[in-house]
């Protein structure tokens, strides 16, 4: 064992560390964490208005290359954020998960606006009421639509979660039961097909219509 | 000064003529006419014949609870003159249980993607229509969203999917 490396050692261990110059002593998760933070590739699934302040984020103005997230793809297999930017009706939210299911570990997503995150304006029967209800969301972004300036707060609180989070061989997605239901899940049944009385949310909602209805009467 | 098409009334003579009386009624300058709905495919077609070249637009109106309303659909038929710039509006009307018109893509091809989305909105059958699918809802939706009787905030199909986890994806 070279002689500066025995001596940081002992140092580490007994409190006293002194580090050659241009030494860093850290843990190869945070590290790996740390490359990921500052290279997220943006996925922009932009439906609505949200989609032009997302291009404005883009933009020479906001910079988003100043946090290493200017390449947009428009290929989920080379993304890593999935930036949801507007209203998701209906017939979109098929496309959504399948694009979502076909990006790779370890990935993100940004809900961004009030159409994305809960339906905005539009309660109607075409547009889903949140993404969040079908696929997991990481960050909420408030607005109609949002500033650049707030999309941009969302990317370094998610720079944030990312470092606290990441782990360097991605043992987080390597549990035998993850797995599973990965493959199990191989195809996304048709929307209407599938058997409403095991849709918790859709039980709720009817529920809910039936007591309306009941007190109406 | 904005340019004034001249007026219609020699046609409207001409169709009380060939098809017998016409309800007809002008508001701001604009007519309207009613047809039946058993001559409407002939009735649009001898309009074509007489200068109305141009379908601007085909949709529907749904009635339901509509003060002294007769019919529960009113179809809406947009004609134009390219040429004299004359324009006429022609109503159908139909009711349930099956709400059926002839289609008039035979006239003009414009009307194939008006009436799908009729049918697909209000579910007007369109005989004769060489391709009657939904135009703007999924293939596998049931309902038709712009009847009146069709809540506004849907049956539920809205939140009929499978929900992707973490562990899912």
């Amino acid at each position: 064992m070279p002689i500066e490396l025995k001596k940081a050692r002992e140092g580490f261990s007994s409190g006293k560390l002194e580090l050659p110059e241009n030494v860093v002593v850290s843990r190869l998760d945070a590290l790996a964490s740390w490359c990921r933070k500052n290279s997220l590739w943006p996925m922009p699934f932009a439906t609505a208005c949200c989609g032009i302040e997302l291009m404005a984020t883009g933009a020479s103005k906001h910079d988003l290359a100043r946090f290493g997230a200017e390449v947009f793809r428009f290929s989920p297999r080379q993304c890593d954020l999935m930036i949801v930017a507007g209203r998701v009706v209906m017939k979109m939210l098929p496309v959504l998960q399948r694009i979502w299911q076909q990006m790779h570990e370890p990935k993100w997503c940004i809900s961004m606006g009030a159409c994305a995150s809960t339906g905005g304006v539009f309660d109607t029967y075409a547009v889903v009421q949140g993404i969040d209800r079908f696929i997991p969301v990481d960050m909420y972004v408030p607005g109609c639509p949002p500033r650049p300036e707030q999309l941009i707060q969302a990317i370094i609180d998610l720079q944030d979660k990312i470092q606290r989070e990441g782990t360097i061989t991605g043992r987080e997605f390597n549990t035998p039961g993850r797995q599973l239901r990965k493959r199990a899940l191989v195809e996304i049944a048709s929307p209407l097909s599938i058997d409403a009385a095991r849709n918790p949310v859709l039980q709720r909602e009817l529920a809910a219509a039936a007591d309306a209805a009941a007190g109406r009467t | 000064m904005p340019f004034t098409p001249p007026p219609i009334d020699d046609i409207l003579a001409a169709l009380a003529e060939r098809f017998g009386p016409v309800e007809s009624s002008v508001f701001r300058g604009q007519t309207r006419i009613v047809v039946p709905e058993e001559r409407s495919l002939e009735t649009l077609g001898w309009l074509k014949g007489r200068g109305f070249d141009l379908l601007v637009d085909v949709t529907c109106v749904d009635y339901l609870e509509y003060p002294d309303a007769k019919h529960r659909y009113g179809l809406v038929y947009l004609l134009a003159s390219t040429a004299t710039n004359q324009r006429l509006t022609v109503r159908v009307f139909v009711d349930d249980p099956r709400p059926t018109v002839r289609s008039v893509v035979p006239l003009w091809e414009a009307a194939n993607w008006l009436e799908r989305e009729v049918w697909d909105m209000f579910g007007i059958h369109f005989e004769g229509h060489p391709d009657l699918r939904r135009l703007l809802m999924p293939e596998e939706f049931t309902a038709h969203p712009l009847r009146k009787d069709y809540p506004l905030q849907g049956r539920g199909e809205r939140h009929n999917f499978p929900v992707i986890t973490r562990d899912h994806s």
